[in-house]
């Protein structure tokens, strides 16, 4: 089954450049459905509110951090199954195994390239 | 006479005593701390008036410790040389300053880029089928090299915590030393707290893990 693209996809960034990047680059692979959040509350709040096919979220962002945020969708019964893609310049393995068994779908490390990102996305969607 | 370990005692008649005693009741009848000149002093007389008793090991020690005091008295008045309120008032705001001016001019600079990416981006779709792909393949290239903004951000956010770590440090070094009279700030941490002790920020490239070591790890772990 071919992906979905019309789902919503929601990125979380505190840089207003990587969400810029991140949506345009999803907008060349055809996620046109895109929404932006600037840190983990706000994601968790228009997570709770609306219907969302993909997470993709940088860590290090005050006042809920990716993980946190992470660890929230996960908790949450109606959120959990939404597969969560960690973008983030955190590269030390503690920092993977902590997002590992907080339950991310995917990890990727910052600079990342367009064709990691495709890859990453069409692997947790389950096209790999 | 000896002592406990069986080497004869080091023992002074009370005359010998003297100039010691005459110095520490100086010291007292002015009842203010003792200076560094006059510890100085206090110790060159112990020397003095033990120099019969000791063996040339233990003289050279005695002269090492009289050395280690000397150069801790430097240390302590260089220390209380550093202009402090300059470090916290001046020296820090201005680094902290230029650094968010670095930031906030590339973040600029990166939005005017992607602005014109993105128009070349809409250009892509209605041009041929070839040059649009070749053009969109460039763009992204484009793309991926802005995110350097990100990471140079999280960089220099890393130094600037780095510049208020030192900060503190070194109003509490010259603290403990007694200089300036207390016309310092203390900060109550000695360093800059973060909500998540994982938050490492980028590292530099001989100490990261590529998106390969990355992937594999993912793998190991299931």
């Amino acid at each position: 089954m071919p992906i979905d693209r019309s789902m919503n996809v929601l990125i979380v960034d505190d840089y207003k450049t990587m969400l810029r990047i991140i949506r345009n680059l999803l907008k060349q692979i055809e996620f046109n459905n895109v929404e932006e959040a600037s840190d983990g509350t706000e994601a968790l709040s228009k997570l709770r509110s609306g219907h969302y096919g993909l997470v993709i979220s940088d860590w290090n962002m005050a006042p809920m951090t990716g993980l946190q945020l992470l660890q929230e969708v996960r908790a949450d019964v109606r959120l959990r199954q939404i597969p969560f893609i960690m973008i983030t310049a955190e590269s030390k393995t503690e920092n993977v195994v902590a997002a590992k068994q907080a339950g991310v779908s995917n990890y990727i490390v910052k600079p990342f390239n367009a064709e990691t990102l495709k890859g990453k996305i069409e692997k947790v969607l389950g096209h790999a | 006479m000896r002592d406990r370990t069986g080497r004869p005692a080091l023992t002074k008649p009370a005359s010998t005593l003297g100039p010691i005693h005459e110095q520490l009741e100086r010291a007292r009848r002015h009842h203010a701390p003792v200076d560094r000149g006059m510890m100085a002093e206090v110790v060159r007389a112990v020397l003095t008036t033990m120099s019969g008793d000791l063996s040339a090991t233990e003289t050279s020690l005695l002269h090492e410790v009289e050395a280690l005091g000397r150069a801790i008295s430097a240390a302590k008045q260089e220390i209380a040389s550093l202009r402090v309120a300059d470090i916290k008032q001046r020296d820090i705001p201005f680094a902290t300053d230029e650094l968010d001016a670095i930031v906030r001019h590339t973040a600029d600079a990166t939005h005017a880029i992607l602005e014109s990416c993105e128009m070349l981006d809409a250009v892509a779709a209605t041009v041929a089928a070839d040059a649009g792909a070749k053009l969109q393949d460039a763009v992204t290239k484009i793309y991926e090299a802005c995110s350097f903004q990100d990471i140079t951000g999280q960089r220099i956010t890393k130094v600037v915590a780095t510049l208020k770590v030192i900060e503190a440090k070194v109003a509490r070094m010259v603290t403990t030393f007694g200089a300036h009279g207390g016309t310092i700030d203390i900060p109550a941490a000695d360093h800059v707290p973060i909500a998540d002790e994982l938050l490492n920020g980028p590292q530099l490239p001989s100490n990261a893990m590529d998106q390969s070591d990355i992937d594999k790890l993912l793998a190991s772990l299931g």
